[in-house]
Order: structure tokens, then sequence, then C-alpha cells
């Protein structure tokens, strides 16, 4: 869906998604580093179960929850990646004690 | 890195740091008031500047010179000995002034004797059919991943909606090598005619020149289909097609992205749930605080600057954010305002920053089929409440916003209404034959962002409060 700009000359950092390791670069958000990877970032609805990636990237859509280091419902879009940070992709309600 | 405010109390206590929050906080430092800045994102810029720091994207040409005006701006701001946190999540705000800030998983409490609400604009809902599925997001999104990331679309991408905004999205993606398929413009027809007795202010104001050369940039390359009257998205779990209606012709074009904007509105969450006092904008179709000349807000001490003001744009925004410091300074440091421009030098500053809006907000008044909704269309993207159920439950007595939460948790999901509340404020209004001012608003309480029970549970608390709420 989306590419890197060839200027972008940022150090890359290494980041899991549901333990897969994902090239990710210094100063995106997690959403941000999950839209370039390409790997299936699709999250699931509390309500009905379906599929949604990040809309607004701001902030505002909580379209692009995410557990991120074992915590569950960060919004991905206001999260810089960090070296070795383990995403998960949220399926369905946050569960208890994530 | 969790970094908690250095002080308890602040003179200014700014919230947002885009163009309005950056110029407020700066002008309110140099006067020499305790100021502290407290801002949601990475870094500084807010969404016009968003990652002046640190965007990849260094040949400046390619987002334009209106948006490094914005590294300035961050000068003026670090130079001005304000305190800035980034990260910080604002969760409450009251009468007293009183504020509650998430950083690094921890709350912590300031209070101010003035507040500058500078939390801007999101952009207005765009409820079509399938705007859920993955592969559907806002013009704004795909600019946000393309200034703090570089990130360009590059499969089959189809741009629509009306405004200013897409059309500078667009050519700063064909600048950076990205793909766009077709551009479909929603503006209505009888727009142009509307606008026509503003256009003088327009046509003598900077942004004439400017979006008339982006057009014409775009249009060299793009395939742009105007006129167009309906818009839906379809696929199965992803988007797989748009589907549109022009000049009463139906096409269907297949599409990996679609990039939606019909304008931007004032983010109201914050400034509502204090208690500041909101009224329907008929020519904006949103709501705006209710302000005086200097952004004085209905309630004492606080103060809204920038596009939570009521859209005006960045320019205007930071003026506005310098006039919201200086009636600060001017209350708290007499002495210290006669260093700053002067008032009248100010507002006639912000008169030329808003000239040729009112042409603007008529030429791009979005269409009344792309605010409101119908049939199986989700109007409450988290709770999943479509059109058909908001006009069900007011055929069995749900009155506005408040009630019909009761009814099907309209605006009880994590966004908290920010992307259905116009909607349902204007279907409703329709339904019922109301106006939207009549029929109101989701009442918005703290938390504004949703926080763990831990980190309220984590909260420092006195003897007091404890027996307040323990018994025997």
């Amino acid at each position: 869906m989306f590419r890197r700009s060839e200027q972008d000359k940022r150090p890359e950092v290494q980041i899991f998604v549901d333990g897969v390791a994902v090239a990710a670069r210094q100063g995106d958000t997690v959403s941000a580093a999950l839209l370039a990877s390409g790997v299936d970032a699709r999250r699931s609805t509390a309500v009905s179960g379906a599929p949604r990636l990040p809309y607004c990237m701001m902030g505002v859509c909580f379209d692009c929850l995410v557990t991120i280091d074992g915590v569950g419902n960060r919004q991905g879009c206001l999260v810089p990646v960090a070296e070795g940070m383990r995403i998960e992709i949220q399926k369905g309600k946050r569960e208890i004690g994530k | 890195m969790t970094v908690a405010p250095k002080r308890e109390d602040y003179d200014v206590v700014v919230i947002g740091a885009g163009p309005a929050g950056l110029a407020a906080a700066a002008t309110s430092a140099e006067a020499g008031l305790s100021t502290l800045l407290l801002d949601e994102n990475i870094g500084p810029g807010g969404q016009v500047f968003r990652a002046i720091s640190s965007t990849p994207v260094t040949e400046r040409n390619q987002l334009g010179a209106d948006y490094w005006v914005g590294a300035d701006l961050v000068q003026s701001l670090r130079a001005s000995g304000a305190e800035v946190i980034q990260r910080a999540i604002v969760w409450s705000l009251d009468r007293n002034l009183d504020i509650a800030v998430s950083i690094g998983g921890a709350s912590a409490f300031v209070k101010a004797k003035r507040v500058i609400l500078a939390t801007g604009a999101l952009e207005r809902p765009f409820p079509i059919p399938g705007w859920t599925l993955p592969g559907v997001m806002t013009a704004g999104a795909a600019q946000t991943m393309l200034k703090s990331s570089g990130l360009v679309p590059d499969g089959r991408t189809v741009i629509a909606g009306q405004g200013p905004l897409l059309w500078l999205l667009a050519a700063q993606i064909l600048r950076l090598g990205g793909r766009i398929d077709r551009i479909l413009d929603t503006t209505q027809r009888g727009n142009y005619f509307a606008a026509l007795p503003h256009a003088f202010a327009f046509l003598t104001s900077p942004y004439f020149a400017k979006g008339l050369s982006m057009m014409r940039e775009v249009k060299a390359k793009v395939q742009v289909v105007s006129g167009v009257t309906e818009l839906a998205a379809s696929g199965d779990g992803q988007l797989a097609s748009v589907s549109y209606v022009a000049g009463g012709k139906r096409e269907t074009i297949p599409a990996d992205l679609l990039l939606l904007h019909q304008g931007v509105v004032p983010n109201v969450n914050l400034a509502m749930s204090a208690g500041i006092e909101h009224r329907w904008d008929d020519l904006q179709l949103c709501w705006s605080p209710v302000l005086d000349a200097s952004g004085n807000s209905s309630v004492a001490g606080i103060a809204i600057a920038g596009d939570g003001a009521g859209i005006g744009g960045a320019n205007a925004a930071v003026v506005r954010g310098r006039i919201a410091a200086r009636a600060a300074v001017e209350a708290l440091a007499p002495a210290a305002a006669a260093k700053l421009p002067a008032m009248a030098t100010l507002r006639s500053d912000l008169a030329k920053a808003e000239r040729g809006r009112v042409f603007l907000d008529t030429l791009f008044r979005p269409a009344p089929q792309f605010r409101i909704p119908s049939g199986d269309t989700i109007v409450c993207r988290c709770e999943e409440v479509t059109a058909k159920d908001v006009l069900d439950s007011v055929a069995i007595g749900a009155t506005g916003p408040n009630q019909l939460k009761a009814y099907r948790r309209t605006g009880m999901g994590p966004c908290q209404g920010r992307l259905c509340g116009l909607t349902v404020t204007e279907l409703m209004a329709q339904a019922r034959g109301k106006t939207p001012q009549e029929i109101g608003y989701y009442r918005l309480r703290a938390p504004v962002k949703p926080i763990t029970l831990a980190e309220l549970a984590a909260v420092p608390k006195s003897e007091a409060d404890i027996k307040a709420v323990v018994r025997g």
C-alpha cells in the first residue's frame, strides 16, 4: 500500500510483529512501521470482529489499537518504535491482564 | 523516558504544539511567564508542521515553503525557555484550571493561572459505504505518513473529496514519486455560484495563486473527475474497488488505497469536557467555541487558539496563538506586555490571515449526502452503528446524541465521538426536523483519552482522599 522514499536515510530499527522480525526506521510510529512493512496488520474489532487498519494516523480514530510490549489497546499511531519492541495485532477486545 | 512536569503550578499551560500552541507558548515564555507546553505527539508541529524537527523528507521543495515555516516557530519556542513535554496525553481539564496529564504511563497533575487550548482540528467524518474497510484512510493520514516517515502510496490509489488539503497532499505524493490513479472531486457545482460573492477577498489572498498552481501541477499528471455525487468503497475484508457517480454516470475502478477528505473541523473534546460553551456553525457545519476577540472562552482563564477556535488555517492559528498569549500576559504581568507586539497589530495580522476564508468555506461546504449517510453505512466506527440503527432509535424515542448512547452506545467507544459526533448530530437533526443547535452534542467528560485503571489507582492520594471513599 505504501513504500518508503529513497531519500529516507534514517537508521533501521528491528521490531517484532507477532514474533516475526520486521525492519522499521527510527522515528516511525508503530502504525507507520506496520503499514510500511507489508505484513497483514489488520486488527479485528471488539464488536463484530471486522478487520480494520489505521484510519486517521493522528490519534483520534482509535482504529490503530495494538498490543505493544504486552500492553493492549495502545494507539499505535502515537507510539514511536524502539529496538526490540514486541507488537501483537489485537484480535477482538483487549485481553484482561494485557 | 518519562519526563514529568517540573512544577505543580504554572502561569500558563498550553495544550497542543501545532501552529497556535507553538506561537502561544513562545510568546508567553518570552514575556517571562512560567509556561508549560503539553503535546501528545512524538515531536512538535501539530498536523500542519508534523515531524518538522525529524522529517526524512529533506528536499525542501517537496513539502513546500509553507511547511518549513514551522521550523522557525519551533526555534522560537526553544529559545523562549518554555518547558515542553511531548507524548503528554492531557486527559482532564476543569473549571479550576486543574490539568491531568498522562506521560509514559503515569499521570501528573498541574494547575495553571491561564490555559490556552490549541488542540486544533481533525478531519470531518466522511461516512460513505465501506469507509471502515482496511485500505480506506483519510488524506491527512497519508500526509502524516509522508511527512513523518517519507511514505508514499504505491498501489492503485484513489483520492476522493474536496478542499485545499486534498490538492496539497496530491502534489506532495507526486513530488515524492508516489502513485495516484484518480482524483474524485466531490465539490458541489452549486457551491461555485454561492462562493462567487466572496471571490474578491480570496483572489487577493495568498491562497489563490498557491492553490491554482498546485491544482495545475496535479491535473497535469492525474485524471481528475469533478462533480462526483455518489461514492462507495467495497471489498471483502480489504478495499478492492471504489465506485462513484459523476454527471449521472456510474463507474467502478479497482483500488488498493482510498484517501478521503472533506475538510477539517475543530477538535472539541477537551474544550467541551471543561464546560466551554460551543455553538453550531452553519457555514463550517461544526461546533465552534464561543470566544471573545482575544480567544477567551466561557470558562474564566481558558482561551482557545488555532483551528480549535473555528477553522482558519495555519497562518491564522499562529496569530491567534499570539493573541491568546498576549491576553494572558496582560492579565498576569501587564508590565511585560509592553514588550510584545501591540494587540491592534496582531488583530490586523489576523484579519489578513483570515482573508478568503469565507470563500473557501462556501466553496468547499461538503454536500449533504457525504455528511448524512443512510441505510447500512456505518456512522459510529467504534460501536459499529449504522445510519439505519440511528434512525430506528429516533423512531422509538431517542431525542438526541446523549439519549442515543443508551439506545446504541454511539460515541461511547474509544474515540469518544470524534469520528461520529457530527454525523450523529446532523442525522438526528434531519430525522427530527430540528436544527443541529437544538439537537446538541455528546456530553463529554474526563478522561477524554482512555487511561488504565492501574494508572488512576497509582495516582498519589491524601488521607482525606482515602477517608472520602472508605467506609467503616
